[in-house]
């Protein structure tokens, strides 16, 4: 930065806000750019999407996308799927991962290390490895045992994920750090494990509770390879494969795709921006838990 | 333990098998891992896994850092730039990847639009073999970017000042501080991003899928997309057992040696 000339001596030029805008704003606008196109071409009409030079403000808000969209795909519907699966998904996880977590943390049995031993193991593999054999078992489980939970429901999309290694994990690792002596003094005054658990220790670990049901909501959220397995039917479908499958249908009707887009992101980016906190202090926990 | 310990060991048995889910199944040794070898879609999908974690894996990182440092500090406005970047982790790789075509469209799309300003000639981009790599690592670097400025910031926010002002009266320049004190100091949050993002990059599907399943001329053929197509479109579940081997043999391999020059790098205080 030069100073302009003959200024104050000793003064640099300076300016009335901080540089680093200078570097922000820019930033930003390509950050958001893409959001903002998705949202012009969703409310142009197909002729002005299909122009070039782009128009860049559309000169009437043309509405009529959304509505077609909706037409052409059930986004309630798998709107609805998907807040279903990623809802039960969280409560399982918190159930499971809770009572396995404390298990790992606190009971002394038989196999305990070994078994903790294969669950780290499974954390390592990828899930592409084990997706054939679930999927197998997906199939059968459904034939033989429960439908709901068989090839083309959403129970299949619940079950594979109800419990995950990571949230074992990460809960084990929180529960050892809470101090010991309030379980042995309940235990000391009757209550039994599970009173231990539910009074105790997880009022204590509310914190990471809501970090793990940020991230699983967040995984379940935006599963999409897992679904495309699975679901063929449309009205089973999550909001990512219902897109998908709405994106293979339509793929250069630009305004009916992007208008459908909108409607499968907005759910999710106002449940973000409300909770942005809890996203942002999650994702920043497991970098912190992971250094 | 039904979906997470069994199947590993199952889909370790059928990678053995000639399994084509016709039912009959036979042992067939070696011979996927044979055929694997020889398959000259396998070898280009490695090569383009490869490409694709080197460009998008330091992209993402050096992203992440640059608008985390920009974004340290309390300025106005400070929680709208941090909300543009953070917004990007709430939109799934599906929304992203139709976004990221329509950007990239080759005869409307707004990209060449810009580029026509610059005197650039239309582009083919996602048609065109020798750019379609590039516009994913483009479009998965602009999905990541919210990752990676939350993990830096948290770290940056870590960097007790003190030391910042300790270099400052020893009078080092703002940017020696920031190579020799600051980066050093985030040097735990570059490991795990570099591990978690690479991870992550040897994954790659949702957006190969969706933008040029694998096209054109296989040039964005990536070792995920060729098991999936042996998978569920050719159903061939023995070699593609062999495939995901391989791209797990390959993910531990890589995290292994990263992890031994991480070591390395890495400055841990305490």
């Amino acid at each position: 930065m030069t100073a302009p000339a003959q200024a104050i001596p000793g003064r640099r030029f300076r300016l009335p806000f901080s540089p680093w805008h200078l570097v922000l704003v820019p930033a930003t606008l390509v950050l958001i750019f893409p959001f903002v196109w998705l949202i012009v071409t969703s409310v142009e009409t197909p002729a002005e999407a299909l122009h070039f030079p782009p128009i860049l403000i559309p000169h009437e808000l043309h509405f009529a996308n959304y509505s077609n969209a909706l037409a052409a795909a059930p986004f309630g519907r798998f709107f609805f799927n998907s807040a279903v699966v990623a809802v039960t998904t969280v409560l399982c996880n918190l159930v499971f991962c809770s009572l396995a977590g404390y298990a790992f943390a606190r009971l002394r049995f038989l196999g305990r290390g070994a078994l903790f031993a294969v669950i780290m193991a499974t954390l390592m593999v990828p899930f592409q490895v084990t997706m054939i054999p679930q999927f197998i078992i997906t199939k059968w489980l459904g034939v033989h045992v429960l439908a709901g939970v068989g090839i083309d429901h959403l129970g299949a999309l619940i079950l594979p994920n109800a419990a995950t290694a990571f949230g074992i994990f990460f809960l084990r690792q929180f529960f050892r750090t809470l101090p010991v002596e309030y379980e042995e003094s309940a235990r000391v005054d009757g209550a039994s494990r599970l009173k231990v658990l539910w009074h105790i220790v997880l009022p204590l670990s509310l914190p990471a509770l809501a970090t793990l049901a940020a991230l699983t909501f967040l995984d379940s959220w935006n599963n999409f390879l897992w679904p495309l397995i699975v679901v063929t039917s449309n009205n089973q479908m999550t909001l990512p494969l219902g897109l998908a499958t709405f994106q293979g249908a339509h793929s250069t009707e630009w305004t009916l795709l992007m208008a459908g887009n909108v409607m499968s992101l907005a759910p999710m980016l106002l449940i973000f921006f409300v909770a942005q906190r809890y996203f942002v202090r999650s994702v920043a926990a497991t970098g912190l838990a992971g250094t | 333990m039904l979906f997470g310990a069994v199947p590993i060991v199952w889909s370790a048995i059928m990678s053995f098998q000639n399994n084509q889910l016709t039912g009959n199944t036979s042992y067939v040794g070696l011979r996927n891992y044979r055929l694997m070898l020889h398959d000259p879609v396998v070898a280009q999908a490695v090569q383009h896994t490869f490409v694709y974690t080197a460009l998008f894996v330091p992209g993402t990182m050096i992203v992440g850092l640059f608008l985390a440092v920009a974004m340290n500090r309390k300025i106005r406005f400070i929680s709208l730039y941090r909300t543009a970047a953070y917004a990007t982790m709430a939109i799934s790789t599906i929304s992203e990847a139709i976004v990221f075509i329509w950007l990239f469209d080759p005869s409307y799309g707004v990209v060449n639009y810009f580029l026509s300003l610059l005197g650039i000639p239309q582009q083919q981009f996602l048609n065109d073999p020798s750019q379609a790599l590039y516009v994913i690592v483009i479009m998965t670097i602009w999905g990541w970017t919210g990752f990676s400025v939350v993990i830096y910031l948290a770290a940056l926010q870590g960097v007790p000042q003190m030391l910042l002002d300790a270099a400052a009266v020893d009078g080092a320049s703002k940017w020696t501080t920031f190579r020799r004190v600051t980066l050093p100091l985030l040097s735990p949050a570059s490991f795990f991003l570099a591990i978690w993002l690479t991870i992550n990059a040897m994954q790659l599907f949702d957006e190969v899928y969706l933008s040029t399943a694998g096209g054109p001329l296989n040039a964005t053929t990536v070792l995920v997309y060729y098991l999936y197509e042996q998978a569920f479109q050719n159903f061939n579940f023995g070699y593609a057992s062999a495939i995901a081997y391989l791209l797990f043999l390959i993910i531990i391999v890589v995290t292994a040696v990263q992890f031994r020059v991480g070591r390395r790098f890495t400055y841990y205080r305490s």
